[in-house]
């Protein structure tokens, strides 16, 4: 395929993701929406209001980049291996498998679409957060260059993952065994600073920390973590993920027999 | 120099993990511009060899060239020159059947404003235009056999491969679909379909192979395949009264006893029935109805597997 096909094939999955998102926003775009207003109503005002500042900002303020970060998560996550796995499964998938695309097409838009929804649903839950407390941003580009990065990261995890994935339980294990308690582990209600040792140094291991932290340094300037190494960890990470992913796919994982 | 074969099968092995030898070493040619039918019974290795093509199954051993180009080696190539309608229904189903085949389309690198002139075109010529815009689970079991081979022509293939493209179709859509398959071949595609049904073969193709337990055991023209079959048996309704015990003989021909009120005649091909009539007649047995034994192809395989494997294994 020349690029310019590529890039047709690309646009097509887009438009297709794109497409889906929209049609059943109420699974998509709505549950976000309300779990997140939940959240800063209970932790932020109820909860938030006895706990003081952290690092020299209130509770409220302190949660809102943590609570994007989750939903950004959760969502591209949840996008690509609900997306995929159905394909898989309602066998469509052969639709791309017997056509010219290359395995990195595929995967790229697989990931862009996932990507996409994590994106929307971080705005989503950064509008919600206005009613609650202001928006800081003190350097735009740490903020989306970090959201980005952690959002192409767990879409190439949720690929991976759906290619491995037989029955729907496959899909939903993950999630709740693995990325929901590293998620609420990873710094999102609290600073690792409070953590008294061993837990502290443990908390390092969990690379979700890193994300976190550069998100709220782009938005607050405070993080647990250094932007240096934090970033290391997420451009290591989305190698080593894009490569499997693309490996995988192209030797049929799960899909050719 | 020989023309470039539309598809060109060499030792092509399929062994799955389960341990299955679903092929075990085919050879075959199929030329450019053919209509041909790949003919065998239930688990004989058709789906595993499309799946091949189709680069859906990994072989094991072997290669498979489409008009010279490797699937194994060169799939993007490959993929490009064919189109594929697989056995098992592989649709979206909450997709419109124009999405589907615009979104197809786009996996081929071909442009929306294209894609879109393309789909009205071959959900028109398969009579599924005034559905185009529903979600597929709408469509019925025969549509969405249309549907998908509206998807397969999207990206105009030099090869069209149907897998079982009539199970499960009724007689009026089948012949539909037959018409449909030989426009495309006369508009120079060449047409690969898959079947159990010897009739189709007979009716649509051109050259047909015959697979069996992973191996071709023949490869022919249906012409001279249908040759072969030089026998027929017709069976015969009786009315009453009772066919007697003792049958009558004519020459060149086997008249056997199935029940009292149905007997079964083999004979040559072609040869007249008057004899039988005038003999049946003369032993008082009044024939109500007569018809073709059903499936040929049961008998033929009887013939290919007893007598004529060794021919081409
Ligand atoms: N994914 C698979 N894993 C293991 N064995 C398989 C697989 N697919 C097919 N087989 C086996 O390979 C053999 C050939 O199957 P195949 O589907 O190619 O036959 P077929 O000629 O298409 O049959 P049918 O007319 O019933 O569609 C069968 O024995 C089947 O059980
Ligand atoms: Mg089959």
């Amino acid at each position: 395929m020349t690029v310019r096909e590529q890039w047709v094939a690309f646009l097509t999955l887009i438009r297709r993701e794109m497409i889906r998102i929209l049609r059943i926003w109420g699974q998509t775009l709505m549950p976000p929406a309300i779990t997140m207003t939940l959240y800063f109503l209970i932790f932020g005002t109820l909860i938030g209001s006895r706990i003081g500042t952290i690092h020299g900002f209130t509770y409220m303020q302190y949660i809102t980049p943590g609570l994007v970060m989750m939903s950004v998560i959760v969502n591209s996550y949840g996008n690509v291996t609900s997306s995929f796995f159905g394909a898989k499964f309602g066998r469509y998938v052969e639709e791309m498998l017997v056509s010219p695309m290359p395995p990195r097409v595929i995967l790229a838009g697989y990931v862009g679409g996932a990507m996409l929804r994590g994106l929307m649903v971080g705005v989503i839950v950064l509008a919600i957060s206005l009613f609650f407390t202001s928006l800081h941003v003190v350097s735009a580009w740490v903020t989306i260059s970090s959201v980005v990065l952690t959002t192409a990261i767990f879409s190439l995890a949720g690929f991976i993952n759906a290619m491995f994935a037989r029955k729907f339980d496959d899909i939903a294990l993950v999630p709740t065994f693995v990325l929901t308690p590293l998620t609420y582990l990873g710094g999102v209600f609290y600073s690792i600073d409070q953590l008294p040792e061993p837990w502290r140094a443990i908390s390092h291991a969990n690379p979700i920390l890193y994300m976190v932290s550069a998100f709220r340094d782009g938005m607050l300037g405070i993080g647990d973590i250094a932007l240096g190494p934090a970033y290391a960890v997420m451009l290591v990470l989305l190698i080593a993920l894009g490569i499997t992913a693309e490996r995988l796919l192209h030797y049929g994982r799960g899909l050719r027999s | 120099m020989p023309p470039i074969p539309a598809l060109d099968l060499r030792a092509l092995r399929k062994t799955y993990p389960n341990g299955v030898e679903a092929l075990k070493g085919i050879d075959l040619r199929v030329e450019a511009g053919d209509l041909f039918a790949l003919l065998g019974p239930n688990g004989a290795g058709k789906s595993t060899l499309i799946g091949i093509l189709a680069s859906l199954v990994n072989s094991t051993g072997g290669e498979a060239r489409v008009f010279d180009v490797s699937v194994q080696h060169d799939r993007s190539r490959a993929m490009a020159l064919l189109g594929v309608v697989p056995q098992e229904i592989n649709l979206n189903q909450f997709e419109r059947p124009f999405d589907i085949c615009v979104n197809e389309a786009g996996f081929y690198g071909i442009p929306r404003q294209i894609a879109r002139g393309r789909a009205e075109k071959y959900l028109t010529e398969l009579r599924l235009w005034d559905k185009a815009f529903g979600p597929a689970r709408n469509l019925s079991g025969g549509m969405k056999r249309r549907l998908m081979i509206a998807r397969a022509m999207m990206n105009e293939p030099r090869v069209l491969i149907l897998d079982e493209p009539t199970a499960g179709v009724d007689i009026e859509i089948r012949r539909a679909m037959w018409q449909f398959v030989q426009a495309i071949n006369r508009g120079g595609v060449t047409v690969i379909l898959t079947t159990h049904y010897l009739e189709e073969a007979e009716n649509l193709c051109r050259n047909v192979a015959i697979i069996d337990h992973g191996r071709i055991i023949e490869h022919t023209s249906v012409r001279a395949l249908l040759a072969k079959l030089d026998v027929e048996t017709f069976v015969l309704d009786l009315a009453p009264p009772h066919a007697p015990p003792v049958l009558p003989h004519v020459e060149g021909m086997q008249l056997r006893r199935v029940d009292d009120d149905t007997l079964e005649v083999e004979l040559p091909k072609g040869r007249d029935l008057n004899a039988l009539f005038a003999a049946l007649s003369a032993a008082g047995i009044l024939v109500r109805s007569m018809r073709t034994k059903a499936n040929r192809l049961e008998e033929l395989f009887l013939r290919l597997t007893g007598s004529g494997a060794e021919v081409a294994a």
